[in-house]
């Protein structure tokens, strides 16, 4: 097991090198810095100040090498929009994109793995073609449109809750039930799947032919190894939802890193899309990690 | 894909059957429920009457509150709200009336003596002095302050403190609107305290004269005012009536309606035609639909420098674009709401608007392809236009266009893309709009576009020489003369098209007395509840 987890370690880490190299290459590869910084109105003289003051005329290696370092001190530097340290401005917004991707998840989560298990165990009954019809439906629905329809029913008509904004937790509500939708049907399907291939495996035969309650059956045995590919998923479903909870964010207003990334993108704000790259890429590969010794301590096989 | 696999029959028969099965399908629903219920009424609102706050949303937010660093139309509503200008335009009459000084003469047309106003105080407590005006107008006028307006300030060249109550202005060249540039977009800042804590400093907790006091700025989520207590009496705003104001910032319009509609915030803007129809149908809501001073216009690439042997350089084809659009029945079906059609590259309420002397294009799409026929384009050709907002205009335009067989392709940018497009001479047709920064003067519109800048896709000598005479004239006359000049000569070049005025719908709760004016700034200070 230590070998197999420091393998993993070391592979994430190569990646996790490789996505920085990416994503300050990204920066320099998208134009002359120092006039993006220095804005439309800037002379000459003011570019090659600027130039200086951000140590834009060093080599490109020790550049990077300054970046780097710095980097690993959670500095990115200050944003060329806002002016405002890039670290500050990721540390007042990641919390929020944390949040609604931790209770999507959860959401996801609850819905999906009942449902998928529902449907192996009732399969080719209604209930399964009901589980299947609301997947289809989660994959097929626009994640703005679903939003919408939210507010429209639980905000406009029912006047439940808040329509946008992060004040509260109740802010969280629809936006996570709308992201959560949005990972319910992988997870739902590859529940499914992994029960009906356990249900028809030898073991669970075995299972049943010592007499064990199906309950237990269902639960400990079948449950337990069908989830395991679903723990994978997961975390790359929180890691999509991290980046992709741009249109959530947007329509529910939650001012979520999400927003940031987009906002920064469409104002050039290089460092701020760059340092927000690098976290997202480093919490996806905490979290494939995560999975991956979560996923081998519960299948001792899959350590080989 | 699901893959097939052997069913388990046994298992199917023992496990739970009916209320089990219901159950967990129903386990989403009663999740959604269940934290709904829990949730029960999303509490008291914050906004609206009985909280005497008011609140509104726009889709984006300033970069930066102070005003003199960023160009959002959300900046100038908050300037215009926590800072106070030397002088005062009536909206009603246009005329100057004294606000921060209390009188000016002219020294000679390019300097200009103001007397400061006594007794009136900053937010902070500071009294405000001429060393205050002298610092803000020096301060932006530095490169160090990258002052983004930079054209709103760029007439000066310095101000320095007179006497104890006077400070005089000196300008680089005459400049006859620098009464207008005053009056508006030119906001006085407390000396000791931006010393002290600088512009981040400054951006974080903002300081003023202005009727409302800034109390908190959250980027990414908004800006809280409330009442500034201590407000000079005697300002020609008046003392506020509402106590504390709120802007929120809610990117997607669906959801601005929701919270207007649910009473979530009070106020919103630029509402697109259509959801103002269906927001006029609801309960509570007033929509006012009101003309603004900002004027959408096709720009040429007269230069050919977006497009190697463009067809644009051709005066004839320029004219026939100018004749091929139906601009009239674009304001009636598509604009609507108090717009006009402009005929001049101004908004014809500016000073020096003048329309006399320039050719009119009246819609004729057989006169457009006659004109390309001439040109030597009888088949038309392809060209590309960039566009940055109300992509529903540019698909109209294009529609025109490819009527008379000019096949325009579509670029929709981001507007600092588009900008950047076009300054780098890469835009053959852009669909541009200005609102002149809500200056009444139509050097604040021509200035930007005509006067040889990094947005003039011209460069016209003769233009610029008329230009540079009417923004320097002392005399109102000749003024008028040198923009008439300059005015007919774009017409008559068709250097740009001139398209309509815009209109801004506003949408509000019935509980709030709101006036729109044309220079689109929301006076919240002049608002109050029924």
């Amino acid at each position: 097991m230590l070998r197999f987890a420091l393998r993993r370690v070391l592979v994430a880490l190569s990646v996790a090198v490789t996505v920085s190299v990416a994503s300050f290459l990204l920066l320099h590869l998208s134009g002359d810095l120092a006039t993006a910084i220095a804005g439309p109105d800037a002379t000459g003289a003011q570019i090659e100040a600027i130039r200086t003051q951000y140590g834009l005329d060093r080599p490109l290696l020790a550049q990077f090498a300054a970046w780097a370092w710095k980097a690993l001190h959670l500095d990115f530097g200050q944003s060329f929009y806002f002016r405002e340290q890039v670290t500050d401005l990721i540390a007042a917004r990641l919390p929020v994109t944390l949040i609604l991707g931790v209770v999507a998840l959860a959401v996801a989560l609850f819905v999906a793995i009942p449902l998928g298990v529902l449907a192996a165990v009732r399969r080719d009954t209604w209930i399964d073609r009901a589980a299947l019809f609301v997947s289809v439906l989660g994959q097929a629905m626009p994640t703005f449109w679903f939003g919408l329809a939210l507010i429209i029913v639980f905000s406009v008509n029912l006047r439940w809750l808040p329509v946008s904004g992060n004040a509260t937790w109740k802010h969280f509500v629809l936006p996570a039930v709308a992201l959560g939708y949005y990972a319910m049907p992988a997870v739902m399907r590859l529940t499914r799947n992994g029960m009906l291939e356990v249900l028809s495996s030898d073991f669970v035969r075995t299972a049943r032919a010592k007499g064990l309650p199906p309950r237990k059956i269902l639960v400990r045995h079948a449950l337990r190894n069908a989830v395991i590919p679903v723990i994978a998923l997961a975390a790359v479903q929180f890691g999509f939802m991290l980046g992709g909870s741009i249109v959530v964010e947007a329509v529910f207003s939650l001012q979520g890193l999400g927003q940031l990334a987009w906002e920064s993108i469409a104002r050039n704000d290089f460092p701020v899309v760059q340092a927000i790259v690098l976290v997202l890429a480093m919490i996806y590969i905490a979290l494939t990690l995560a999975a991956d010794l979560l996923n081998a301590l519960l299948d001792p096989r899959l350590r080989q | 894909m699901l893959r097939r696999t052997r069913p388990a029959p046994r298992l199917a028969r023992t496990a739970p059957r009916g209320r089990g099965a219901a159950a967990l399908l129903l386990a989403g629903t009663a999740f959604l429920a269940g934290t709904a219920f829990l949730a029960g009424a999303a509490g008291p609102a914050l906004a609206g009457k009985a909280n005497d706050t008011l609140v509104y949303a726009s889709d984006s937010e300033p970069e930066n509150v102070s005003p003199y660093h960023n160009s959002a139309r959300e900046g100038v509503i908050l300037a215009r709200n926590a800072w106070d200008t030397l002088l005062y335009r009536d909206p009603a009459t246009g005329t100057y009336q004294p606000m921060l000084a209390t009188a000016w003469t002219w020294a000679d047309p390019v300097t200009l003596d103001l007397t400061i106003r006594e007794g009136v105080v900053f937010h902070n407590g500071d009294p405000l002095t001429p060393e205050d005006v002298a610092f803000t107008f020096n301060y932006v006028l530095t490169p160090e302050a990258r002052t983004v307006t930079k054209q709103n300030v760029d007439w000066m060249k310095s101000t320095e403190v007179l006497g104890p109550h006077t400070v005089r202005i000196h300008l680089k060249a005459p400049f006859p609107a620098a009464l207008e540039y005053l009056a508006g977009p030119t906001p006085i800042f407390p000396a000791a305290y931006f010393k002290k804590v600088g512009l981040d400093g400054f951006a974080k907790a903002p300081v003023g004269t202005g009727p409302y006091r800034i109390v908190s700025v959250e980027s990414g989520r908004g800006v809280k005012l409330e009442r500034f207590e201590k407000y000079w009496s005697g300002s020609p705003i008046g003392r506020p009536k509402i106590g504390k104001l709120e802007f929120r910032v809610i990117p997607d319009a669906d959801s601005r309606m929701a919270e207007l509609v649910t009473g979530g915030i009070d106020w919103i803007w630029r509402v697109p035609s259509d959801q103002a129809d269906q927001l006029r149908a609801a309960p509570g809501i007033t929509v006012l639909s009101a003309e603004t001073m900002r004027v959408g216009f096709l720009q040429f690439d007269v230069g050919g420098r977006a497009m190697e042997k463009s067809p644009l350089r051709d005066v004839r084809v320029r004219r026939a674009i100018s004749y091929a659009i139906d601009r009239k029945a674009m304001v009636d079906n598509l604009v609507r709401g108090g717009a006009r059609v402009m005929n001049v590259l101004c908004f014809s309420g500016q000073f020096g608007c003048v329309e006399e002397g320039a050719p009119r294009y009246a819609y004729d799409p057989a006169k457009a392809k006659a004109l390309l026929k001439e040109a030597g384009y009888p088949d038309g050709f392809e060209i590309d236009l960039a566009a940055y907002r109300e992509r529903d205009y540019a698909e109209a335009v294009i529609g025109y266009l490819r009527a008379v067989g000019i096949r325009a392709r579509l670029n929709y940018l981001r507007y600092a893309a588009f900008r950047d497009a076009l300054r780098g001479g890469k835009v053959s047709i852009g669909f541009q709009t200005w609102g002149s920064f809500s200056v009444n003067d139509v050097s604040a519109f021509t200035g930007v576009y005509f006067r040889g800048g990094d947005e003039d896709l011209t460069r016209d000598p003769a233009v610029i020489a008329a230009l540079q005479a009417g923004d320097t004239a002392s005399d109102p006359g000749e003024r008028k003369a040198k923009y008439a000049e300059a005015l007919s000569r774009i017409a008559g070049e068709a250097y740009a098209l001139p398209m309509f005025s815009y209109p801004s719908n506003y949408a509000f709760t019935q509980d709030l007395n709101f006036t729109a004016q044309p220079d689109e700034v929301p006076r919240f200070y002049a608002a109050s509840w029924k």
